[in-house]
Formats: C-alpha cells, sequence, structure tokens
C-alpha cells in the first residue's frame, strides 16, 4: 500500500533524534488518530541550518517526517513554510488517501516549529 | 526470504486435506443440489455429509446446521432473523462492546429500524459479567448474542452460564464460534446455544463458506430470498466444492484438537515468556489464562502498531495489531478500549496468533527479532523519551 519512498524513508528515517537546544520546536498531535511528531530547527540569518524530528505514529507519519526534514533544510523560513503538507505526500511518490491526514502533522510541526523561532526572537 | 505467519485469527492457509477435496469436489461435481439426477444427487450427497460432519462436531442435528458465505453472513442471519422472527414477543437485544463488527453493525443498522440493544460492557480482562447480562434482560428481550471467544484478544466467555441463563428466561441465544469452532469442544445442548455461527476459513478450510446451526424450534425470518436451499431460510445454488471444504475442514479440526491445541499452547507461552523476558514496559491484553490457546495480545508501551507491523513484515513477520493507524476508521480497536485501555496502549498493541504450521524455530526467531524492532521504534518516539527523562529524573 505504501510506495518504495515512503518505506525507504520509513526504514532509514532522515535526521532522526532529538536536538540540543535547537531555535524552534513544534508539537503537534494527531486529532485524527492519536499520534504525534516533534520537529526541531536550528536557524542562522533565516536560514533553517540543522533539523530533527521524533515522531510516535505510522509508518506514513514517520516516513512524512523524515522526508520534511530533508525538504526544509537550507531553506528560508518563508521557502519552508511554503512547503504544504501535499508536497511532502508528492515527493513521497504520494500516499494512501486515508493516511493524508499524517502528511498535515508534518506540515504542522513544521509551521509549529517555524512560529516558536519567531515568537522567541520577538520576545528578544 | 521465509515467512513467519503469526496471524491465524485473521485467516489461516487451507490445509492440503481440505485444499485436495475441495479440488476434487470442484473438478469433479458441479452438480447442482437442487436437481433430480445422478449429478445432482452426488451433488447433494457431499453438502449432506459435510452437515453431517458439522452437526455431529457440536452435537446438532443434521437439519439444523444451515450452509452461507462465512462467518459475517451467518452473524447477520442470526441476529436479523431471529430479531424480526420474533417481533410478536418484542424488540430487544443483547449483545457486548466487544463482539465483532458482523454482530455489532448488524445491531446498528437494526437499532435504526426501532430495535432496542443493550451493549453489555466487559471487564479488563475483556469478559461479561454474568449479573450484568442477568440485569438486562427483559420481558421484550428476544435474542441473546455473545460471541464464544474474541478474535483480538482471544479472551473466552462463559458461554455455558450464558446459554443457562437464556434458557431460564426463555430467550434465544446466538454465540459467534468463529474463533472456536474447531479449537475448543462445543456441545449445543450442554451449553443451550440455539444458534451458533461457523467460518471455515479460520480453520483452514476455504474463505467465503460457512455454516449456522439453528436449533429446531428457534423463530427466525429469512433474510434473503430466492429458492428453496437451505430450507429457504439462505436461498441459493449451494457452493458444493466449499462446503465439502468446509466439512472437511472441521474433520481435520476436530481430529487434531487436542494434541494441536496444546501444542499451541507451549509455543504461544514460549513467546509470551520471550517477550516479557526481553522487552520492558509491555503488558498483556485479554483473561491471562481464560483465552483462546493460540492468542496472544500484547502491548508495547511508547509506539505505534502500523510501524512495528512493518518492520516486522520486512522480516518476514505477519501479525496484526489494533492501533488506530491500521484501521480504515483510524479508530483504535473498540476491543481494547471496551476493556479500559487509553488509546495509547492500543496503538502499541500486537495480535500474534498461532495456527497449524508454526513451530518452535520460528517462535525463537521472533523472539530474537521482537526486541529489536520494538527498540527502533521507541528510539523515534517523542513519548519514549520523555518517559526516560521522567524515570531519570525521579532516580
Ligand atoms: C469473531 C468473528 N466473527 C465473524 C467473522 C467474520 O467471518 P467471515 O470472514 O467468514 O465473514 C470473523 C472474522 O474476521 C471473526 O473473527
Ligand atoms: S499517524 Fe496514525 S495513521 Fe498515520
Amino acid at each position: 500500500m505504501y510506495s518504495e519512498k515512503v518505506m525507504d524513508h520509513f526504514r532509514n528515517p532522515r535526521n532522526m533524534g532529538e536536538m540540543e537546544n535547537p531555535d524552534g520546536v513544534g508539537k503537534v498531535g494527531n486529532p485524527v488518530c492519536g499520534d504525534m511528531m516533534e520537529l526541531y530547527i536550528k536557524v542562522e540569518n533565516d536560514v533553517i541550518t540543522d533539523v530533527k524530528f521524533m515522531t510516535f505514529g505510522c509508518g506514513a507519519a514517520i516516513a512524512t517526517s523524515s522526508m520534511v526534514t530533508e525538504l526544509v533544510k537550507g531553506k528560508t523560513l518563508d521557502e519552508a513554510l511554503k512547503i504544504s503538507n501535499a508536497t511532502v505526500a508528492e515527493a513521497l511518490d504520494g500516499l494512501p488517501p486515508v493516511k493524508m491526514h499524517c502528511s498535515v502533522l508534518a506540515e504542522d510541526a513544521l509551521k509549529g516549529a517555524i512560529e516558536d523561532y519567531r515568537n522567541k526572537q520577538k520576545s528578544r | 526470504m521465509k515467512r513467519i505467519y503469526l496471524d491465524h485469527n485473521a485467516t489461516t492457509p487451507v490445509h492440503p486435506e481440505v485444499a485436495d477435496e475441495v479440488c476434487r469436489r470442484l473438478r469433479e461435481d458441479f452438480g447442482n443440489a437442487g436437481t433430480l439426477y445422478s449429478y445432482g444427487r452426488e451433488a447433494k450427497k457431499l453438502v449432506d455429509d459435510a452437515r453431517e460432519m458439522i452437526a455431529s462436531v457440536v452435537g446438532a442435528k443434521r437439519e439444523e446446521i444451515l450452509f452461507t458465505s462465512g462467518g459475517t453472513e451467518s452473524d447477520n442471519m442470526a441476529v436479523r432473523g431471529v430479531a424480526y422472527g420474533n417481533i410478536n414477543k418484542g424488540r430487544h437485544l443483547i449483545t457486548s462492546t466487544i463482539e465483532h463488527h458482523a454482530i455489532l453493525e448488524t445491531c446498528k443498522a437494526l437499532e435504526k429500524e426501532g430495535f432496542e440493544v443493550t451493549y453489555l460492557p466487559v471487564d479488563e480482562y475483556g469478559t461479561i459479567k454474568l449479573d450484568e447480562l442477568k440485569n438486562a434482560i427483559r420481558s421484550d428481550t428476544t435474542l441473546i448474542t455473545i460471541m464464544h471467544a474474541n478474535n483480538e484478544t482471544g479472551t473466552i466467555q462463559h458461554v455455558s452460564e450464558i446459554g443457562r441463563i437464556a434458557r431460564e428466561k426463555g430467550v434465544t441465544f446466538h454465540t459467534d464460534t468463529v474463533q472456536t469452532f474447531g479449537k475448543i469442544g462445543i456441545n449445543v445442548d450442554g451449553m443451550n446455544i440455539d444458534l451458533l455461527s461457523v467460518s471455515a476459513h479460520k480453520l483452514h478450510g476455504p474463505k467465503g463458506v460457512g455454516a449456522l446451526y439453528m436449533r429446531k424450534g428457534v423463530k427466525m425470518k429469512p433474510v434473503m430470498f430466492g429458492g428453496h436451499q437451505e430450507r429457504k431460510l439462505r436461498p441459493g445454488t449451494h457452493n458444493v466444492p466449499g462446503i465439502a471444504g468446509l466439512g472437511k475442514a472441521v474433520e481435520v479440526a476436530a481430529r487434531d484438537m487436542e494434541g494441536e491445541g496444546e501444542r499451541l499452547l507451549k509455543l504461544r507461552e514460549r513467546l509470551w515468556e520471550g517477550i516479557k523476558a526481553n522487552i520492558p514496559h509491555i503488558r498483556l491484553n485479554g483473561h491471562p489464562t481464560e483465552r483462546l490457546k493460540n492468542t496472544l495480545n500484547v502491548s508495547f508501551e511508547f509506539v505505534e502498531g502500523e510501524s512495528l507491523i512493518l518492520s516486522l513484515d520486512d522480516l518476514g513477520i505477519c501479525v496484526a495489531s489494533g492501533s488506530a493507524c491500521t484501521s480504515d476508521s483510524l479508530e483504535p480497536s473498540h476491543v481494547l478500549l471496551a476493556m479500559g485501555c487509553v488509546p495509547e496502549v492500543a496503538h502499541g498493541s500486537l495480535r500474534f496468533s498461532l495456527g497449524g504450521g508454526n513451530t518452535d524455530e520460528e517462535i525463537k526467531l521472533v523472539i530474537q527479532a521482537l526486541p529489536k524492532v520494538v527498540e527502533r521504534m521507541r528510539s523515534m518516539s517523542p513519548l519514549y523519551r520523555e518517559f526516560l527523562k521522567k524515570q531519570k529524573a525521579t532516580e
């Protein structure tokens, strides 16, 4: 049911793990099935220089978190914000319809991390 | 890669003797069992022999067995048929919260038609309390339908007691024995069972064929209409090869039941001991002892079942989960929730269901593979990281 790309990212997730002193953290729970995802970013001059994730969820949730970290690394924050869940799903050669909501989790975690970073900047 | 199949509660490989029987009948016996000439008579004999075989293992009469397309149809027929057939007495049915969807969805459909249904709760082991059953029975109750053993946890209900209560109160009793037929001895008179559902593919028979036992005298309305087959209660030309295959599967299961049950129980306990010894933060779902000998349902905390299934599948190991992420509805297992599991625990549940071909060697391989798989998924889990942090803080 999953594409080879999804399975590849599930088997060998990129950028998985915790980050020491992240500049921004996005934590989201999946309201549909109850899973969760955390995404951490390091930012320099508005560019995402490092990104990591941790996920408690299905194969699609793990693969989409892994893919989103690949897509945003090296991007400016504004570029990163343009990445939607559809972009992530497409980059994985598609997801089964019932699993599209897991890619929303990845998009939300990314947006959350960027927002968290910007809020922290403001309050400085 | 050699595969290890541990999902026998979902379906089973066809037994070689059964496959031979089905193929032979498919080739040789194409007759319509409802016709008078030799081809028809030969087909009818095959159907009647299978009927006799099923009847004999549960102590029923031959004419009390009806052939269907499987467990789902038998369940639908029993619940709907008895509900419609007893409207003059009332419109109240009793079932449980842990039934198979074939029962639950039928009950829900009947509720929309104006029937009332009581869904009995279960305790933490998935067992129904007999007191609650007694209290639920009303003067307008026409059917009690409670499954013999649950497909997800394997927990076995006190069917004899339920049957006795139903008989005392004059209520018809149906039980879904899809998971127990051929695994646990059943006697319809001893256990006061009025109807029971059987499915061939759960006992090493072919898919798409099953049976319904219906005690003589039970009031039932047909839910399908057509020809005169199966006393007009289940019209349609007989699936002769399938029915003959079901008969053979029942024969083989009954013949091997005792030895096979003990063998699977040993393997299952070995698997459980192996899991307990090598993986922390787990829990058993289901009754510790009153449980199908082949079934082990375990929750691995902090991880999600689908990701475990995918990882194990990469190693050739086939199992099931009650996780929301594995169901099309994205709801966690209704059975585990009914037992009081929090959704996170249902999330991390795996069901190992053993059967015919499984060997000691296979169980050893699973015990070896599982800790690494669970550990890998835990290393990705924010829940596990939080848990470890908390643990450290309290040290
Ligand atoms: C307890 C129970 N009842 C009914 C069914 C449905 O049987 P079938 O697949 O033959 O329709 C199943 C199988 O999933 C089952 O486990
Ligand atoms: S995280 Fe639950 S379905 Fe994907």
